[in-house]
């Protein structure tokens, strides 16, 4: 695939990349233990005891593909994700002591907890939220960039989306009007395979996300998502490419989702085989490998995982420790005019 | 009335239309962060309220867009949340059911979702009414729906003035607003002040009275004025407000004179079923002796052929019936 033609990724960027993908693994187990039980689906009766509640979406599996992109990104540039969007949103520069808070549903969470995961959102490092409709993102994103070129600022625009977000009518309509616009918008497809619980190629006509973007004139790229430093080498010359103005571009990263589609579905509608060869190739494997061949011990490795794993128990903590909203919350930033219960 | 003049040096005689191609070209000489964006906007839109703003301000400014209703409201909301006051036009009501997830979902929920992170102060345009001749896809008064959304302030202006001053509140105001305009009032001409200005939730009394209360909005104030004047010759003298904007809605002057008067007609173009005017003939009745009644548009689709398509409109002399079936209520 054209993004593996790269040259050896150096070992400091390696050890950077490495570490996000750290960062983003332990969020999400210790978001998957603090979640068990937390939604009633799949068959499932909810425990609403447990710290996480509500449908979780777990982004394990696909660690390469927020780190490898959000690396070329500044504080500066716009960033809008979907429901599977922890991973996005760290790569992006949060704080996981805030977003754990927001998932636990406390008052000092980014949202003041009235957005939880669905919601998770960093506006202050350009991360403009993720999104509980699918495709629902791009559009967004499509108007920061306008927004950009409007008031003549040098920053750049990223849209994750899912591979089941390139059947809705917002992706087509985003990838025209950037195109015609010639926006610096960059598209991901963060290609887990399936929509839900069903396969995406089980219902999907044509080549996929990059063809699809080709039809439009927006020049794309697919990546083997598993593999950070390809990710890392395409994003930047697509970023590049994007700041120097030459408009949209899409990325097509292609992964898998570890876990089922929130994290209590055990997801057994997959083959076992498939999910077996997935486990085998695991980005963080992979990225140990890749560190291996650039130099470094697999105690350095080691330490970085163990650090991400610290702070996440840190951030947990915190969490666990903040407190709850207070009521009136609950109808406050809603309008400046006609606010209030009206009951 | 609390249309206040600051300013009368530029008091003109103008259409609903220019009214609103005014106040735009207004806040945009002031703020370089108000842009517009939809379709034919460069032509000056398809009623002419955008006319001559693309010459004045420039393509980047005044935008043309693809045919892409939902990208149009969900790249005001990125546009909104960086920095910039978007206008939005949907050409009619009717065809922003196809942007009603990035309205509803993303728009009107932002503030209060991401904690007051962000805010989305864009104003969407979307032109309410039976358009002559347009059938039911082009002539559907659907104002109820976006006054049922927290996040949403919801304004229907009846007269250029407000068309005027109303619009610039909407750019100002700071959060999202469905604006709905009237498909044929745009040829309306009244004296507007351009410095007016309008208060968000305020109704205007139209014409004082003392023995009924028509509530109205948007085009429909039109037909109960006119109602009144007969009323008014049968020697009833019937009070009409103009709500002006729907959310907020002003409780306060209606209840006022529903406790003067003791009877309450509402009268709207939309569908009566559920309709916003069933939410304010249930805060009379809770909160006032008064008596109630509603006058809306029978439940079914606006239909093309002229004597099926006048069967779904609210003409003044039914108003009239309606108004004299209420003072003859016990």
């Amino acid at each position: 695939m054209p993004g593996n033609n790269t040259a050896p990724t150096a070992l400091a960027t390696l050890l950077a990349l490495y570490r996000t993908m750290c960062r983003i693994r332990a969020f999400e187990d210790a978001a998957e233990v603090a979640s068990q039980g937390g939604v009633a689906a799949f068959g499932q009766k909810q425990d609403t005891s447990v710290a996480v509640r509500g449908p979780l979406h777990l982004s394990t599996g696909q660690e390469a593909v927020a780190a490898g992109v959000c690396a070329h990104l500044r504080p500066s540039d716009y960033l809008t994700s979907t429901h599977r969007g922890h991973g996005h949103t760290i790569a992006k520069g949060a704080e996981l002591g805030r977003m754990f808070q927001e998932l636990f549903g406390k008052a000092t969470g980014y949202c003041g907890g009235r957005g939880g995961s669905m919601h998770i959102a960093d506006f202050s490092v350009g991360m403009l939220g993720a999104n509980g409709v699918v495709a629902a993102g791009i559009p967004i994103a499509v108007g920061a960039a306008q927004s950009i070129r409007i008031r003549r600022t040098d920053a750049i625009a990223v849209s994750f989306f899912g591979d089941g977000a390139l059947n809705r009518g917002p992706f087509a309509e985003s990838l025209n009007w950037a195109a015609a616009f010639g926006l610096p918008l960059l598209f991901v497809c963060e290609d887990n395979q399936w929509s839900a619980t069903t396969r995406t190629d089980a219902m999907s006509a044509g080549g996929g996300a990059a063809e699809r973007a080709r039809s439009y004139g927006v020049p794309a790229v697919e990546v083997d998502g598993n593999d950070v430093a390809a990710v890392h080498a395409a994003a930047g010359r697509l970023v590049e490419e994007i700041r120097a103005g030459a408009g949209p571009r899409l990325l097509h990263a292609r992964t898998y989702r570890f876990s089922g589609h929130v994290s209590v579905d055990p997801a057994a509608y997959r083959d076992p085989d498939e999910l077996a060869a997935a486990l085998a190739d695991d980005p963080l494997e992979r990225a140990r490998r890749l560190l291996a061949d650039a130099g470094a011990t697999a105690g350095q490795a080691d330490t970085i995982m163990a650090e991400a794993r610290a702070e996440v128990e840190a951030a947990l903590a915190s969490a666990a420790a903040a407190p709850w909203p207070e009521d009136a919350a609950a109808f406050e930033q809603v309008q400046d005019e006609g606010s209030g219960r009206w009951t | 009335m609390d249309v206040t003049t600051t300013d009368t040096t530029t008091v003109a005689t103008m259409s609903y239309a220019a009214a609103a191609a005014d106040a735009l070209a207004r806040k945009m000489r002031t703020d370089p962060a108000v842009v517009a964006l939809g379709e034919d906007l460069g032509r000056g839109g398809i009623f002419g309220q955008y006319q001559g703003l693309q010459a004045e301000f420039g393509a980047e400014r005044i935008i043309d867009t693809p045919i892409s209703e939902a990208t149009i409201v969900g790249a005001a909301v990125g546009m909104a949340l960086t920095g910039l006051k978007p206008v939005v036009e949907m050409r009619v009501v009717d065809f922003a059911l196809c942007a009603m997830d990035e309205i509803v979902n993303q728009a009107a929920k932002n503030r209060f979702m991401f904690g007051g992170q962000g805010r989305v102060p864009a104003v969407i345009r979307m032109p309410i009414g039976i358009w002559t001749a347009s059938a039911a896809q082009h002539s559907q008064s659907l104002e109820s729906w976006f006054a049922h959304i927290p996040g949403l302030v919801v304004m229907t202006p009846a007269t250029a003035q407000d068309n005027h001053a109303l619009l610039r509140a909407a750019i100002d105001c700071g959060d999202p607003v469905a604006y709905l305009e009237h498909k044929e009032l745009w040829g309306l001409e009244d004296e507007v002040d351009p410095a007016a200005t309008a208060t968000i939730g305020r109704a205007r009394i139209v014409r004082p009275g003392t023995d009924l209360t028509i509530v109205s909005w948007s085009k429909a104030v039109h037909d109960a004025t006119a109602a009144a004047a007969t009323l008014a010759e049968a020697g009833i003298a019937a009070e009409v407000i103009d709500l002006r904007t729907l959310w907020p809605w002003d409780r306060d002057t209606v209840l006022d004179s529903a406790g003067r008067t003791g009877r309450v007609l509402v009268v709207h173009e939309a569908v009566q079923v559920a309709g916003f005017g069933a939410e304010i003939a249930a805060t009379v009745a809770e909160h006032t002796g008064a008596k109630v009644a509603r006058l809306g548009a029978p439940r079914s689709p606006v239909a093309y052929s002229p004597p099926l398509e006048v069967l779904a409109r609210i003409a003044p002399q039914q108003i009239v019936a309606r108004a004299r079936e209420l003072m003859d209520r016990r």
